[in-house]
């Protein structure tokens, strides 16, 4: 009896990694590698024909860290997350309780909510170049119609990084509005009758009850917004090149300019190192404080 | 009062829905009128075909929605296979350093593709498959997401019907194929979904990994015919744009609730 258990057990562990080992392979090849082998990169020099690489510790981090360009790709990064993650969580927010209330044409609202996510990047970024280009863009005719003089938003330092920004916020939020439009519908009737049985007005009925209610959505939206924050970038190389000055340059740009544009793999290698620090952080933090209430079950 | 506000809110709505979609409506305005009628906002100008005519022939695009296509399927059934196989596994065989193995897969979620980008370059031109749709599609097939998604959903089987089948004397492979495939058909659509347009959109990683007209996909080209240095006009831009958006949004448009079910069902883990 106890070797038939045994026996059935041993099964299950060869059938288990069976079926694990397509999965186990390709993830393998093109995550953990990668993760380590990068890290091993960073530590080494970028050779060159007259000098081969060879190990630098800590050098490559230490030139990040002298590098003026790099804090200013950090600090436009640090704009990026500030800005797009609660804006576009705000919007977010609003237009569900918009696409959920008794409002005229609430098909056609919810559409034009969403239509931007299923749009690539590189089209979204095309479609605001109209907007954009001084001059010629809609902004700009909207602007010469109240006498406001032709403003290049792509060509200078102080709206280029605030022009991106935009359409950032444009493309996702349509997207985060439908997760909390499904928790809406999750909320209870008798909750807003109690509330108006109470007294309470809409507006504290949505402040005290619906956006508490909200909370696990908001910060399920927050960690994909952090992470779009890092990934999103694709528009960069339609609107502005992370230009002027790299007064637009975000991290992931940054990376790919030094190891594709630059060929500086070492230093894009202790980059990508550093940023995928800060993802393992939040990635802890939601795996220990957020899922408490845990959905991995 | 509140019948004011209540007027005053519906008319805010309206309005950010029409600010919203306005950017999508002017191209495809533009895309139909000269770039003079465009830029000029001449509402009443003729309509015309000829930035269409001018940009299909600007670049291969026939080539670039065949590319995209087989990109996408190549990476939907990579994925299928992938995820189906170790969905099955977290979720009903019991094997020794499952949860290890599981938290691993999870990391996955967070260690993204995106980042990774130089080496896995580098390994993707080890392995000869630089410049090759299978090159871009790999690093994707094994989504963590996918992997999570399918276990959950074969959690849900009920496990009579695994031992029914089983005393019917189906093996591991046929319950599988035969009772949990069928049932978590709503998770493969929504997954299809989610997967189909993730990868349509995709931009940097096949900017990468492409090298030719033979395997770029969609945005990629896009992105190299709306070049600046190419100072192709905004109307023809708008006519391209148009033309590479025009599948997938149709095709959300026409199944617009199930797109949004699918986000819904990928989103919620």
């Amino acid at each position: 009896m106890a070797n038939h258990v045994s026996n059935e057990r041993r099964r299950q562990a060869i059938y288990g990694w069976i079926l694990l080992s397509p999965a186990a392979i390709l993830l393998t090849t093109f995550a953990f590698y990668p993760s380590l082998a990068t890290l091993w990169s960073s530590l080494f020099s970028r050779g060159t024909r007259r000098r081969p690489t060879e190990f630098v510790g800590t050098e490559n981090y230490s030139d990040l860290f002298a590098d003026p360009t790099f804090w200013k790709v950090v600090t436009n990064n640090l704009i990026y997350a500030g800005a797009t993650i609660p804006i576009s969580i705000a919007i977010a927010l609003g237009m569900a309780l918009w696409a959920n209330s008794k409002i005229p044409a609430r098909g056609f609202v919810r559409t034009a909510y969403f239509t931007p996510t299923v749009l690539p990047m590189i089209a979204a970024a095309n479609l605001w170049l109209f907007f954009y280009t001084p001059g010629l863009g809609v902004l700009d005719q909207i602007g010469s119609l109240f006498g406001l003089p032709s403003v290049n938003w792509l060509g200078q330092p102080e709206t280029a990084l605030w022009a991106v920004i935009i359409v950032t916020i444009w493309k996702e939020a349509g997207f985060f509005m439908i997760f909390y439009l499904a928790a809406l519908q999750t909320i209870p009737e008798d909750l807003k009758e109690a509330a108006d049985i109470e007294g309470a007005s809409r507006w504290t009925y949505t402040r005290r009850i619906v956006i508490p209610l909200l909370m696990p959505t908001t910060l399920f939206i927050m960690v994909n917004a952090l992470i779009n924050s890092v990934k999103l970038i694709d528009h960069l190389f339609i609107l502005t090149k992370g230009g002027p000055n790299d007064a637009s340059k975000l991290i992931l740009y940054y990376i790919w300019e030094m190891a594709f544009a630059f060929f500086d793999a070492p230093h894009a290698a202790a980059m990508t190192i550093l940023v995928l620090v800060v993802l393992g952080v939040v990635a802890g933090i939601k795996f220990t404080i957020l899922d408490k209430r845990t959905h991995y079950q | 009062m509140s019948g004011f506000s209540r007027h005053l809110e519906s008319f805010a709505a309206l309005l950010l829905a029409v600010i919203w979609i306005s950017p999508l409506v002017f191209a495809f305005w533009a895309a139909f009128h000269t770039t003079s009628d465009a830029v000029n906002f001449n509402v009443t100008a003729p309509w015309t075909l000829d930035n269409f005519r001018t940009a299909w022939e600007g670049a291969p695009w026939l080539r670039y929605f065949l590319n995209t296509f087989l990109l996408v399927t190549v990476i939907l059934i990579g994925q299928f296979f992938v995820t189906t196989l170790a969905g099955f596994a977290f979720a009903q065989v019991n094997f020794p350093g499952r949860d290890v193995v599981f938290i691993l897969v999870l990391m996955q979620l967070f260690i993204l593709p995106e980042v990774l980008i130089v080496e896995n370059y580098a390994m993707v031109s080890r392995l000869g498959l630089f410049d090759t749709i299978l090159g871009v599609g790999m690093p994707y097939m094994a989504s963590a997401f996918g992997i999570f998604l399918m276990r959950q959903a074969f959690k849900g089987v009920p496990i009579e019907l695994h031992e029914a089948a089983r005393v019917e004397g189906c093996g591991w492979f046929g319950i599988l194929w035969r009772v949990y495939v069928p049932l978590a058909r709503p998770t493969y659509l929504a997954y299809a979904l989610v997967s189909v347009s993730t990868h349509w959109n995709n931009f940097l990683w096949p900017l990468i990994v492409t090298n030719s007209p033979d395997t770029r996909p969609l945005t990629v080209g896009l992105s190299i015919f709306g070049a600046p240095e190419n100072g192709v006009d905004i109307s023809v831009i708008s006519a391209a744009t148009m033309m590479t958006v025009a599948p997938l949004l149709v095709a959300f448009l026409v199944f617009q609730r199930q797109f949004v079910q699918a986000f819904l069902r990928a989103g919620i883990k």
